[in-house]
């Protein structure tokens, strides 16, 4: 609401902010649910809130005597005092680094993570020239993450927008409840990749594990070798040629190109027999009733 | 029950959901008296020939070779207009009718995610205040 400054918020408790600013007093009685775009929008690339960071400003933080909070908290004072590119040294194998960055920033994290590493991001280009552990990117709204190495399980996790690449294998699970963005592997996937996928892309180069794609709704998944098994409702469609197009640019953007190019991929999507719940309703009715 | 081979109806016409809120085709979804599935084509790759200005310049800002999310949104039709899946406050949000419908689907792609980074980018966000209410200070 307008007339109340963030000193003046920063005064109050979480209550009365809320009040402050209309939250709990808002009248709602014949109110329209519809929100419209405004055409005269201003033109903005970045969340009102996010710290102005030049790509050109660089620094380092040596993590090797910190803990993870240290280093994330040592990451958002960089950002704040307008770093763009900020190069993690002696990671060491830290769990849960470079969350929950929600703007534009180069972070560059010099060895291998622990698990669920850089995830909540929103916009930032993360390279990690290591190896990451378990639910690498997991949330992952947009931006890019590139690791150089290998990947554990549950890669890009319940993934929504921007690109995962990793150059190496992956585990088990990868993309599991994904529902928008791209998985790119260079090397293989291991068993039940894509399970639960809702939406997005994934890609991989070499060969896929058992079952995957099991219990798929929708989004598509690319394979260059071998799939060991498909899982449920996952099924082989016709590679078209937009589908050559994509896989080629994006292949070509990471440097992941195969020699012998895209038209050997198997390209897997939902058999949508399990866009069902309504068939399911009545039964369930039945049950409860 | 799942497995009945049931696949919901295609998308025919650009204007399908324009012209017809319910989009209902298929004898299931007259049974059920709705639309299965999404209004969209979700896998519509972006024709990189008709991106606009603005998300060209958004794509510089941010340090990005391409639409990177945006290439999952879509123009999608909620009650018969024309709308935006916005995740940010999870909801539809208009387009206004000062604003031409291309008659394809890739035009009308480029219109949704230029004024959905327009959106979330602005105060005017619900997240905006959201924020201010909930954040730690």
């Amino acid at each position: 609401m307008a007339g109340i400054s963030d000193a003046d918020l920063k005064e109050m408790t979480q209550e009365e902010r809320v009040k402050a600013l209309g939250m709990t007093t808002e009248q709602l009685t014949g109110k329209s649910l519809y929100i419209e775009f405004d055409p005269d929008a201003d033109e903005r690339f970045t969340y009102p809130w996010a710290p102005e960071v030049d790509f050109n400003k660089r620094t380092e933080i040596d993590t090797d005597e910190m803990d993870t909070t240290e280093v994330n908290n040592q990451i958002r004072a960089l950002m704040a005092e307008g770093y763009g590119t900020i190069v993690l040294k002696n990671p060491r194998g830290k769990h849960s680094i470079g969350v929950g960055i929600l703007s534009k920033l180069n972070l560059i994290i010099e060895g291998s993570t622990g698990y669920f590493g850089v995830g909540l991001i929103d916009g930032p280009n993360v390279r990690i020239t290591g190896r990451v552990g378990w639910s690498c990117a997991e949330n992952m709204m947009s931006g890019t993450v590139i690791i150089e190495k290998n990947a554990g399980s549950t890669f890009g996790a319940a993934l929504r927008g921007g690109d995962l690449v990793c150059r190496g294998s992956v585990g088990s699970r990868t993309g599991i409840d994904m529902k928008g963005g791209s998985i790119i592997v260079g090397g293989n996937t291991g068993s039940l990749s894509g399970f639960m996928m809702q939406r997005g892309r994934m890609v991989f180069c070499g060969d896929a594990g058992k079952d995957l794609g099991d219990s798929m709704y929708d989004g598509t998944i690319y394979v260059g070798g071998s799939i060991q098994s498909c899982g449920v409702d996952a099924i082989e469609a016709e590679l078209t040629d937009v589908d050559k197009a994509w896989l080629t640019r994006k292949l070509t953007q990471y440097g992941l190109m195969p020699d012998k190019g895209v038209d050997h991929f198997t390209k897997i999507v939902a058999g949508k027999q399990l866009w069902n719940y309504d068939n399911l309703e009545a039964h369930e009715k039945k049950l409860i009733l | 029950m799942a497995g009945t081979q049931y696949r919901g109806s295609e998308i025919t016409d650009v204007d399908q959901f324009v012209k017809d809120a319910g989009g209902l085709e298929s004898d299931r979804e007259k049974e059920i008296g709705q639309h299965i599935g999404y209004r969209y084509d979700v896998n519509l790759v972006p024709d990189y020939k008709r991106i606009t200005p603005f998300l060209e310049k958004y794509m510089e800002v941010m340090g990005w070779d391409d639409l990177n999310w945006l290439e999952d949104i879509h123009m999608g039709y909620e009650e018969g207009m024309p709308a935006v899946f916005d995740r940010n406050a999870n909801g539809w949000v208009r387009i206004p009718d000062s604003i031409a419908l291309p008659d394809n689907q890739q035009d009308r792609d480029m219109i949704a995610r230029e004024l959905l980074v327009k959106f979330q980018m602005s105060d005017k966000h619900p997240l905006a205040s959201l924020r201010k209410a909930y954040m730690k200070f």
